[in-house]
């Protein structure tokens, strides 16, 4: 309680920082916009920091933001629109029973190291994957390979197991990464990779210094070097772009900031979709939740409108379900439970659930708890008793509601890309029911593009009927940025922060 | 003199030792493992397992314990599992920014407080002296973090003269590591510059009642002359023990400035390693800065027995 009232507080502070100095940044940058369009570096803000280089051992978001495309590269990669673009790979071709991949790869590649890039790494690097070297969980992802094969020095064919509609897409992720063969010894501390930055400096827990390639394969980036600078706190990395030290915040954390930015004209706000679904997760398989009644009373209780002006300031989008509008199989499904007290009350009651206490499992992360205290809210109106237990994330949150699965409610933004069948799968901490899903979900993957939409759509919305969980809305991705910086990586539907469009306009 | 000096050092020694010990044993009750950490939100339970097994987090702990004490006492911390590089440059490059802005903090602090508590002091029963006293109680009731907010407000998003974040070592540039130092330091500083203010007053109030004080004043010195040749070496003793308590706070107290500041020090080393559960590098940290204070309470011992050859008798 104590710790809401100071935090409380220093927004109000921070609040009135920002008010004090709206005047004096507009005086200094008539002065500073010339200089700025002839620089060839920028500083992009960043809050959360890789712990080491290496996302082959290592989970995390912010390991692939910064390397992926920028420093390594896979065949493919995913363009702002969500589509697939070829990377390494010029084109390829399926075979008409649609489980042999044939990649033609680029010419004249090499990585920052020297050495040569050629089939033969492409296969070394897939075989890594599976192997015990790997040892990040999504390397499951490349399960489904049957055999690699590299009939030439520029022609790889990759065999799956069975046909798949998500694998092509699943392979322009991390786990697409190609790395040399001589280069994997030290991947906590040193990054070589084909793309277009190498790492000139890693100072662990403050920044990543990326200088362009002279020799890079593709179209030279504009600038020569760009930074990527860490901070822990939201606040911190707004006042650090305010007075100059920063140009851009890669993905704004508390949205609170944005309106100071948007008013003037030294500053761009842009607010682009990403693939953070925040789900209102609920224990499917043991508690309370573990009545169907029990969990269409939450449905009904909560108003994720409200939920999304009060907590995020309106930034985001209702979503209902697990997939973000960018997915091909995308459906609304926001009105399957529409906001109903009085049902919810109604259900409570035929739950026999009334005043029983729910443990609300919070990690301590700014969006959470801002959520958190609204949904309580919402609950009590409905005649439920949630009792809030604050974790600390990741280590508690991970260890006590994640793996051990002891909690009857959560709240959690899933990053990953196309992540409903890892969410609701089997063995996760949702405890939904798989078996409800399992069949239609394989079946789709195997089938005809059509099928593969349909299929997914019937498994996202057989999970919304069921009301598995709440899905409280679709994570922004906000980015801030000196009015004349250029090429912005407007949303985040891929691993990684592209820097290779950026500019000064 | 020897014998006060080594039976202090030998306490030092003692104690940093069961220190160490308090010290594993609480990372040993953390909640949570860095091999979950490590592997995220999709880890499986044999993974985690595998992963723990490589970390070595499954042999006995009195082992752990003595394979990293015998490290800890060659110098070498070990190597972090969760960034895998070497623990040892960690603490030794962070150690330099915290000592350097608390070390640096407490000067500004002692250069402002000794002049105004004396002024306060004998100027006690006029307003100068009363205003001082005034501004001094105060300055203790502002918490360090948010003098640190009102000063980047001010110099940094107002006025534009500093930056509002960030850390450069000396060797990349004087003039920026100057520049990045000010505003921790200030913030740290006030509330310390406030603290030892009063100290100060108290004790140069005190000792200006003693007799030794106005048998000097009898004996034909001026007021002035003879608080400085006798009135301030007696009057340092409680400063030198609160300055030393200070430092040891104000150690602690950098924590929450280098957050604010984004300074790469060791509180910000240790908020990283905890939440990571990085427990071999929090260890080395900890353990780092419980010798600190430890050290910086033997040097007020010692202190003492050169200011007042009383505690060298005694002993």
């Amino acid at each position: 309680m104590g710790f809401r009232r100071i935090s409380g507080f220093t927004a109000a502070v921070a609040a009135l920082a920002l008010t004090i100095t709206g005047c004096s940044a507009g005086a200094e940058s008539s002065a500073g916009e010339g200089g700025d369009s002839a620089r060839t570096d920028l500083v992009v803000a960043h809050t959360a920091e890789p712990v080491n280089l290496d996302f082959t051992t290592t989970a995390g978001a912010a390991i692939p933001q910064a390397l992926m495309e920028n420093v390594y590269e896979s065949l493919v990669r995913i363009d702002q629109s969500g589509e697939l673009q070829p990377a390494l790979a010029k084109s390829w071709e399926i075979s008409d029973d649609r489980t042999t991949y044939t990649f033609e790869l680029q010419d004249g590649v090499t990585f920052s190291n020297g050495d040569e890039f050629s089939s033969s790494d492409v296969k070394f690097s897939y075989d890594r994957v599976t192997s015990d070297e790997w040892q990040n969980t999504l390397k499951s992802k490349m399960e489904i390979i049957d055999s690699i094969e590299t009939p030439d020095e520029t022609t790889v064919e990759i065999t799956l197991q069975r046909p798949s509609n998500s694998w092509l897409f699943d392979l322009a992720s991390l786990v697409g990464a190609v790395f040399s063969e001589d280069a994997v010894d030290d991947l906590a501390n040193q990054a070589i990779g084909t793309g277009p930055f190498s790492i000139s400096d890693y100072t662990r827990g403050q920044r990543i210094v990326f200088a362009s390639r002279d020799d890079y394969w593709g179209e030279a980036p504009a600038l020569e070097q760009v930074t990527f600078q860490y901070f822990k706190d939201s606040v911190a990395a707004a006042n650090a772009l305010r007075s100059g030290e920063v140009d851009v915040l890669g993905n704004l954390q508390a949205p609170e900031l944005a309106g100071e930015f948007e008013s003037g004209e030294d500053f761009q706000v842009l607010e682009g979709t990403a693939n953070g679904e925040v789900v209102l997760s609920m224990n499917n398989a043991e508690g309370v939740f573990a009545d169907q009644t029990a969990r269409e009373a939450v449905l009904y209780a909560i108003d994720e409108q409200t939920i999304l002006d009060t907590a995020w300031g309106g930034y985001g989008t209702l979503i209902g379900g697990m997939v973000p509008p960018t997915d091909p199989y995308y459906e609304d499904l926001t009105g399957v439970w529409e906001h109903d007290v009085d049902k919810a009350k109604e259900l409570v009651a035929e739950a026999g659930i009334e005043g029983e206490e729910i443990r609300f499992a919070v990690p301590s992360l700014p969006y959470a708890t801002a959520i958190a205290d609204i949904v309580v809210s919402q609950l009590e109106a409905a005649g439920l008793q949630p009792k809030i237990e604050t974790q600390e994330f990741p280590a508690v949150w991970l260890d006590k509601t994640f793996t051990n699965h002891d909690y009857d409610m959560s709240v959690i933004n899933h990053v990953e890309a196309r992540d409903i069948l890892t969410v609701f799968g089997e063995g996760s901490y949702t405890g939904y029911d798989h078996t409800r899903i399992e069949d239609i979900a394989q079946q789709a993957d195997e089938g005809s593009e059509e099928e593969y939409v349909s299929g997914m759509q019937e498994v996202a919305r057989t999970i919304t009927e069921d009301a598995a969980a709440g899905f409280a809305f679709l994570f922004p991705n906000l980015i801030v940025a000196k009015a004349g910086v250029q090429g912005l990586p407007e949303n985040f539907v891929s691993d990684s922060f592209p820097i290779h469009a950026l500019a000064w306009g | 003199m020897a014998r006060y000096v080594i039976g202090r050092v030998l306490q030092f020694v003692l104690t940093a030792a069961l220190a160490s010990v308090v010290v594993f044993v609480l990372m040993q009750v953390l909640p949570g493992n860095a091999a979950q950490v490590a592997l995220g939100t999709s880890a499986t339970p044999e993974a985690v397992a595998a992963l723990e097994a490589e970390y070595g987090l499954d042999r006995p702990r009195i082992v752990q314990y003595l394979s990293w004490i015998g490290g800890v006492l060659t110098g070498d911390f070990g190597t972090s599992y969760v960034t895998k590089a070497p623990i040892s440059p960690v603490i030794f490059n962070s150690i330099q920014v915290t000592l350097i802005v608390v070390l640096a903090s407490m000067a500004l602090a002692l250069a402002v407080a000794v002049p105004l508590g004396t002024a306060a002091a004998v100027l006690h029963n006029r307003p100068t002296g009363v205003i001082i006293s005034g501004a001094s109680q105060i300055g203790i009731a502002i918490p360090n973090f948010l003098a640190a907010i009102i000063l980047v407000m001010v110099f940094s998003l107002g006025l534009g003269w500093f930056p509002s974040s960030g850390w450069q070592a000396p060797i990349e540039g004087f003039g920026g590591f100057l520049e990045r130092l000010v505003l921790p330091v200030t913030a740290l500083a006030l509330v310390q510059a406030a603290i030892l203010t009063r100290y100060v007053r108290s004790a140069v109030l005190e000792v200006m009642r003693e007799d030794f004080l106005r048998t000097a004043r009898a004996k034909g010195l001026p007021a002035g002359r003879a608080l400085v040749r006798h009135g301030l070496r007696n009057a340092a003793i409680p400063v030198v023990t609160v300055a030393g308590v200070q430092l040891a706070t104000l150690l602690i107290g950098a924590v929450v400035i280098e957050q604010v500041f984004v300074l790469p020090g060791m509180g910000t080393e240790l908020v990283r390693a905890v939440s990571n559960r990085d427990l071999v590098t929090v260890q080395g940290i900890v353990m780092v800065l419980v010798v600190l204070v430890l050290l910086l309470n033997l040097i007020v011992d010692l202190l003492y027995s050169v200011l007042d050859p009383r505690v060298r008798r005694a002993a």
